[in-house]
């Protein structure tokens, strides 16, 4: 087991290389960062070199890419066009992101899962009927047609309702409350305000992406249960004369988490996708932020260091579900 | 499998006994040919069906809609005298009401003509380089597979949206058709892991090794023998990315970074319309419940393709 | 509570599972004895019903499935029992062993923890007493090392190791009827005689009857006290072996005899039945074996014809029994030379 988790670990190294060529080709076909600066009149043709120079522009593309990773590996993701550090916007944005994804995927999967599960269970019970056909319309509905209607049609309307519209309950904009606690606001700096004020605004975008995310995960859930369902070795169980929970929980769920494992690593990729999406409905200041900006303006260093993180993460995320399985399945354990 | 009944090839008894046995008497099923049976189970799937149907009026309504609608798209109209403030509200002679002088059934419309135009061409080619490199794959195996796989990993480590709009910044003049090629570039993957996934078995049956046993080349078996084999899985993956398309091509124009004008989309309608969600709803809401519609619709579809080819209703699936 | 008192006793036995289209009759009024220490022979082909009539017994059809009838151990009702009175005999009093032993086994849990599992259902051990138990059963069933054994996952044990496990897995809590479904016709032709060898070794040592069910007549032959041949879900032919395979009383006992390789050997070749098996769903009137027959008639096609007593204790369901005790040579029906 040790083995085979040193032997996933070096193998992500090369992809991770792989990842960051990749992501600097784009970076270099995303624009010229300085176009503002060139097609303005009378700018002096020495300002622009000394701006090229600054962005290293006038290198070539490889010896900018092997500089760029010679320092990335230090930790050194240079500075944004506005100069300021890359990695503290990087890394800030990432805490609000993964804060969000994180909660969100918790949930949406202990969620699914139990809800798959009962399902399978139940085949063609009304709970199944029900859950099933909820889960595919929500699996089929767009992330920016949940989170539009649910800010603006549900929540909005909620907090009018409850008398609360100045200062609404369940927050539509932001991550935070903007100088939330300073120093004239010492009683809102303690652990309780605070874990109250980040749940009032992230309940929103967690609710969205749970919504658009545990739909899949529950459908999986319930194919995979099924199957297993209906393997020869759930027969053996209730022919040992088990009691039903134990022939579902021991013997039919125990082998359906070894498939369940291998989706929920898979769909981090398209929870990074809705989490963009997410955070641009409600405002919030995180990865899906930095993105849009870092195109828009051009910015080289902020979207390669945007790029490597979310690199970075997914293959995490794979490694993970990858010992997961290996934990979950002994005969995947001894390669 | 039935097995046919065959009395003539047995050696008829003789006898009166023998003679009494009638030939009509074996309980025959019908012979439904693979297609036949196949389109027989999707239409009993009566979501797909209503489906199918909305899915054909959608097109009629974003391809031939706009040559018989009163209003362009782009014409302005002016509040007529006398007009009062419903006159923006959805009415007959504007279904979807009036946005800052246009008429929004108009831009839906144009809209929604754009959306599926991407989807289509997105389809087609990430399709293409899907079983393209999955077919490859599985059929070659060893070093040829191991290298396109981890090309297939390494695509899936980079998030497709972020990398489509990176490369989208950079297009200038007519945008959609660039939009549409890049995310079938960021796309193909899904596809190409399912059909080595079905290469990688079929390749190991007897057609394939009879196939190979009377000499035919390598592309003959992947084309002649191996891919018609797959067509089921292709045409429900290529359904569902109709609708994956439509969704991230609205996702990347509704953060801004996706078709420009004079191009449009659901997804760019919805951009424009979103800072006066609550205000001025007409603009906003109308394309996000096309979108839904589109989306419902093809995973309604895909859906019961699935089920059409697929019998084993158990099959584990993504 | 033994004595004239037959182990299981199975009598009218019917299974329907209603589906989509139409209600599938599994098994058709089947009755049969099982008495203690003895082997009971099951024959058909697939489909014939007589692993639903096993699953029945175990009470493991799913729960869209009828059953009627009766099917008593030890003089108890078996049919209608609620899932929790059921348990206590699965597995205990009655167990099963199944027929593919590559997908039988959980393939997350060791091996010895599994038979422990079998052990702690019906017995109030400890872990340690049941572990100590799980090694012995293994012994029983001749694995090899048996104490490292205890410790391997499914995947690291041959298929015939694996079916030797299940079987260990059955007799756990030594049960008094042992329910075999095709136990060997997965494994490889040298393990299957193994297999069954060890069977009946352990039925001599432990003293439990076994239901053998399968569709190769080579396997029941020299191993079952009596045998009954099932056909589209009814008993077709029941007797002791000997007349089973010497004096079959009904054509398609004597088609299954006629595709045995071994016993065609005194005939020129193989005389396979043609055709397939009925539908289960739009069964034809009359004698389902009908469409098949060599010496059907119009009787057996309007007709549907009764268990009838060829001899003490032999039965045949045909119309033409009479016919064909006064046949010559029954066993070359097929051969179209019967006049």
């Amino acid at each position: 087991m040790l083995f085979f988790v040193i032997r996933r670990v070096l193998v992500s190294i090369p992809l991770l290389l792989l990842a960051s060529i990749v992501a600097f080709i784009l970076v270099v076909n995303t624009g010229d960062p300085i176009e503002d600066l060139r097609t303005k009149p009378n700018v002096p043709k020495a300002t622009i070199a000394l701006r090229e120079h600054q962005l290293g522009l006038d290198k070539p593309v490889v010896e900018r890419y092997v500089t760029w990773l010679g320092k990335a590996v230090h930790g050194d993701f240079g500075k944004t066009i506005k100069n300021k550090p890359v990695w503290a916007e990087v890394s800030r944005s990432m805490g609000v992101t993964l804060r969000l994804v994180l909660f969100a995927s918790i949930v949406s999967i202990l969620v699914g899962v139990l809800i798959g599960v009962i399902s399978a269970v139940k085949q063609y019970s009304w709970f199944d009927h029900g859950a099933t056909t909820g889960a595919f319309l929500l699996y089929s509905l767009p992330v920016l047609a949940v989170g539009s209607f649910l800010k603006y049609v549900l929540a909005i309307r909620f907090n009018r309702w409850i008398g609360r519209g100045d200062n609404p309950l369940i927050k539509t904009i932001g991550e935070s409350t903007p100088n939330f606690c300073t120093k004239s606001k010492p009683y809102n700096c303690g652990f309780i305000p605070s874990v109250t004020d980040f749940l009032s605004h992230a309940f929103l975008p967690m609710l969205t992406l749970v919504l658009i995310s545990f739909a899949g995960y529950a459908r999986f859930s319930r194919a995979a249960m099924l199957e297993t369902l209906n393997a020869d070795y759930v027969r053996t169980a209730r022919a040992k004369g088990l009691s039903e929970r134990r022939v579902i929980v021991k013997h039919a769920f125990r082998n359906a988490l070894t498939t369940i494992a291998t989706i929920v690593s898979l769909d981090f990729g398209a929870l990074i996708g809705g989490a963009i999406l997410t955070e641009t409905i409600f405002e919030w200041h995180g990865m899906g932020r930095v993105l849009v900006e870092s195109i828009n303006k051009i910015d080289p260093n902020l979207l390669l260091c945007w790029f490597f993180v979310t690199a970075v993460a997914v293959i995490v995320f794979n490694l993970v579900a990858d010992f997961a399985y290996a934990f979950l399945d002994p005969r995947i354990r001894l390669d | 499998m039935q097995l046919p009944p065959d009395d003539d090839e047995s050696s008829p008894p003789s006898g009166a006994a023998a003679s009494l046995v009638p030939a009509e008497r074996e309980f025959t099923v019908e012979q439904r040919s693979q297609w036949k049976t196949t389109v027989h189970r999707f239409t009993r799937h009566r979501p797909a069906m209503v489906s199918s149907v909305v899915f054909v009026l959608l097109m009629l309504f974003a391809f031939v809609g706009p040559s018989f609608w009163k209003y362009r798209f782009d014409q302005v109209l002016k509040k007529p005298a006398g007009a009062n403030a419903d006159w923006i509200r959805p009415s007959w002679e504007h279904p979807f009401g009036i946005s800052k002088g246009y008429d929004v059934f108009a831009q839906v419309m144009r809209g929604t003509q754009y959306s599926i135009r991407i989807a289509l061409v997105v389809t087609v080619v990430s399709v293409g380089l899907g079983v393209f490199v999955g077919a490859i794959a599985g059929y070659f195996r060893g070093f040829t597979d191991a290298v396109l796989m981890r090309f297939t990993d390494l695509m899936l480590v980079i998030p497709y949206l972020a990398a489509v709009a990176a490369l989208q910044r950079n297009v200038k003049g007519s945008t959609w058709l660039w939009l549409a090629l890049f995310l079938a570039f960021f796309g193909w993957m899904g596809i190409a892991r399912v059909i080595r996934g079905e290469f990688l078995s079929l390749r190991e049956k007897e057609f394939v090794e009879a196939a190979r046993s009377v000499g035919a080349s390598a592309p003959r078996i992947i084309f002649r023998h191996i891919l018609p084999n797959t067509l089921g899985p292709i045409i429900v993956n290529a359904t569902l990315a109709v609708g994956g398309a439509v969704l991230a091509e609205a996702a990347l124009s509704f953060l801004g970074l996706g078709v420009k004008p004079p191009d449009t989309s659901l997804g760019k309608i919805i951009e424009v319309g979103k800072s006066k969600a609550t205000t001025y709803p007409n603009e906003f809401w109308w394309p996000v419940l096309m979108l839904c519609l589109i989306s419902l619709t093809i995973n309604f579809i895909g859906d019961g393709l699935r089920d059409a080819f697929d019998p084993k209703q158990n099959r584990v699936r993504a | 509570m033994s004595g004239s008192e037959p182990l299981l006793k199975v009598t009218d036995l019917s299974v329907e599972f209603p589906t989509d289209d139409g209600v599938v009759k599994a098994v058709r009024g089947v009755s049969f004895e099982v008495g203690r220490h003895e082997i009971l022979g099951i024959v058909g082909e697939s489909g014939c019903g007589k692993s639903v009539t096993a699953m029945a017994i175990m009470g493991l059809l799913p729960s869209t499935a009828r059953v009627t009838g009766s099917i008593k151990f030890r003089g108890e009702e078996l049919v209608g029992l609620k899932p929790r009175e059921m348990r206590a005999y699965r597995g205990n009093k009655i167990a099963m062993v199944f027929q593919d032993p590559m997908t039988a086994l959980n393939p997350v849990y060791k091996v010895g923890s599994q038979l422990a599992e079998a052990v702690r259902v019906h017995q109030t051990v400890s872990r340690k007493q049941a572990r100590a138990r799980a090694i012995e059963l293994l012994e029983m069933v001749q694995i090899p090392q048996a104490a490292t054994r205890v410790d391997s996952y499914p995947h690291e044990f041959s298929g015939g190791m694996r079916q030797r496990a299940m079987i260990a897995m059955a007799i756990a809590n030594s049960p008094d009827v042992l329910i075999a479904d095709e136990p060997t016709t997965a494994l490889d032709v040298t393990v299957q005689a193994q297999i069954l060898e060890m069977l009946m070794g352990l039925q001599d040592q432990l003293d439990h009857a076994i239901v053998l069910i399968t569709h190769d007549l080579g396997v029941v032959a020299g191993m079952v006290d009596r045998m009954q041949v099932m056909y589209a879900g009814q008993v077709v032919e029941s007797g002791t072996a000997d007349d089973v395979f010497y004096s079959p009383r009904m054509p398609y006992s004597i088609g299954l005899l006629g595709s045995l390789p071994a016993h065609a050997g005194t005939l020129e070749r193989l005389k396979p039945i043609t055709g397939a098996p009925p539908s289960l769903i739009n069964l034809p009137a009359g004698c389902p074996f009908s469409p098949r027959c060599p010496i059907a008639d119009s009787v057996c096609e309007s007709t549907e014809a009764q268990l009838v007593a060829v001899n003490e204790g032999h039965l045949s369901r045909c119309h033409h029994v009479k016919e064909l005790n006064e046949m010559p040579e029954p066993l070359r029906l097929f051969e179209g030379v019967v006049k």
